[in-house]
């Protein structure tokens, strides 16, 4: 007998579509409609057959797999707890509070993100909104370093560049589109305007685009590979749109200048608003690194990068950062929630796992549990577990259970990790 | 001797399908072990469109198919992942952020 569940919502990126349709059949997904590309793998490549937790290569009990994880996080002098960005915020709680009590280092997936444009929130601080605004006031959309059409393929359909809204009755004709980006993308093939800024000339654009919006004058004839009068004209659309909001991504934080060049943006967006209404959101990857940065601040203080090795939260970006502390193998044991690692920090950080106890919580199989020491085949939230996401405008968003595996959840194993642990 | 050039390294749509169907995947492994480059860059280099070239930074060494692709000059192109990550060098100049967009790599043919 087959169902159909409406109002699903995928977790596989922060715009975490609430709006699919599920048919499941039994403890199976049937059919998906209304996944994008490249979340659909999410629902429909999920395999719940429930498996044994693995310690050493050999399959045990869950109890034996809680016992050898304890056993390892009592053995280590600095652990390193990392990723948190794919599960819920119940079991990011957990992790927060583990951390806590093994006085471990605590870092997510935001570090090699979005870690920059928090740094940026801190200094200069940051004008947002949240998605609805977007869609429903929003004349001026610039995409900055992103590549929605990639990333998060149905944030043009449902939030930025096609709804009508309420200020917005014709969608895509009450819009102008801008994408500033290094190389032309699919994303600024849907633009009106698309600026082609050299590689790692992001900062000194924003700068001139600062002086121009204050009347300044620019005497170079381009900026970062852009004519100066394709930024005039940025400027003078900036200035008379009615409400404005700027799409930022990894073109900024992973460049030469990093929290620098978000900072920039931030104030330029913060300045606009002399003029008009402007707003900035950064284009959260994983379907919960925004509730990753949320847990971590209102427990902690802090979005990412804590030691409480000291006995309370100290924030050391470069010094408590999950490819910091590997590269120079700071990190005596491993445990990871729901990411890997192996597959996408920095060799030199990634391989320093292979030679410390490794811990892993995930429901799907990866690179990092072809090396952890310890594997707990986890359920996944928002199909065989509920919890909570944070989408990427920090709106948390219910994650219900499909259908019941028997997998245990990741925040059930760390719960018992932590009565586990002296 | 290869050129010198700039590489990025991001998300691609057929780098996230693969991923769904595991690291291990044919679709993951052929999404992931290319470099998209300027066809300018490879006629210089003699690069020939689906062949083979060695990539080397101070981080590594890697070798991906090469595929022309619509970036500007000097600038490469590597979908994130395993591959890219053997060219990406750890340092994060304090940040916690590795320099997984701008790191000087040079292009041969393998």
């Amino acid at each position: 007998m087959t169902t159909m569940v409406e109002h699903i919502a995928c977790t596989f990126c922060g715009c975490v579509c609430d709006d699919i349709v599920v048919e499941v059949e039994g403890s199976r997904i049937a059919g998906v409609r209304g996944a994008c590309v490249v979340g659909r793998g999410v629902l429909d490549e999920y395999d719940p057959e429930v498996r044994r937790p693995v310690v050493a290569g050999r399959e045990v009990d869950w109890e034996q797999a809680v016992g050898a994880a304890a056993a390892i996080l009592n053995e280590a002098d600095s652990p390193l707890i990392y990723g948190l960005s794919s599960t819920a915020i119940e079991a990011q709680r957990k992790a927060v509070k583990l951390a806590d009590r093994l006085g471990a280092i605590i870092d997510t997936t935001s570090s090699v993100c979005h870690g920059p444009t928090g740094l940026a929130m801190q200094a200069v601080g940051e004008a947002t909104c949240t998605l609805g605004e977007v869609r429903d006031r929003a004349d001026l959309i610039v995409f900055w370093g992103c590549n929605p059409a990639a990333s998060h393929p149905r944030h043009f359909g449902r939030f930025s560049l096609t709804p009508a809204g309420a200020l917005t009755p014709n969608g895509r004709a009450d819009r102008t589109v801008v994408v500033v980006d290094v190389r032309p993308t699919g994303s600024s093939k849907q633009a009106d305007h698309f600026l082609q800024v050299n590689a790692g000339a992001d900062f000194e654009v924003l700068t001139a685009l600062r002086y121009l919006a204050r009347g300044e004058d620019v005497e170079a004839a381009a900026i970062g590979g852009i004519p100066v009068s394709q930024l005039r004209d940025l400027v003078r659309t900036m200035k008379a749109c009615r409400y404005g909001v700027v799409f930022m991504g990894m073109g900024l934080t992973m460049s030469r200048g990093r929290h620098l060049n978000v900072g920039e943006l931030f104030s330029l967006v913060a300045e606009l608003n002399t003029y008009t209404r402007f707003s900035v959101i950064p284009m959260r990857g994983h379907g919960n690194v925004a509730g990753a940065d949320q847990v971590l601040t209102w427990s902690s203080g802090y979005p990412f990068a804590v030691s409480f090795a000291r006995g309370y939260p100290q924030f050391g970006p470069g010094e408590f950062s999950a490819v910091d502390v590997l590269a120079r193998g700071e990190a005596d044991a491993a445990l990871i929630v729901a990411s890997d690692p192996v597959a996408h920090l920095p060799r030199a950080a990634a391989e320093h796992l292979e030679h410390i106890p490794t811990i892993l919580l995930d429901p799907t199989p990866s690179l990092t549990a072809s090396i952890a020491q310890v594997v707990f085949p986890t359920a996944s939230y928002g199909l065989d577990a509920a919890g909570t996401a944070y989408r990427m405008d920090n709106v948390p968003i219910p994650l219900h259970r499909l259908f019941a595996s028997g997998r245990p959840t990741d925040e059930e194993i760390l719960d018992r990790i932590i009565e586990a642990v002296t | 001797m290869g050129g010198r050039l700039t590489l990025i390294t991001g998300r691609t749509r057929e780098q996230a399908i693969g991923m769904h169907k595991g690291k291990a995947s044919k679709e993951y492994r052929c999404a992931t072990e290319l470099v998209e480059m300027n066809p300018d860059d490879m006629t210089r280099l003699r690069i020939q469109d689906g062949g083979l070239v060695r990539l080397h930074t101070v981080a590594g060494e890697v070798e991906l198919i090469a595929k022309a692709g619509s970036l500007p000059p000097g600038l490469v192109f590597v979908p994130m992942g395993a591959s890219a990550n053997m060219l990406v060098e750890a340092e994060t100049h304090g940040t916690g952020m590795p320099s997984f967009k701008g790191s000087e790599v040079t292009v041969e043919p393998a």
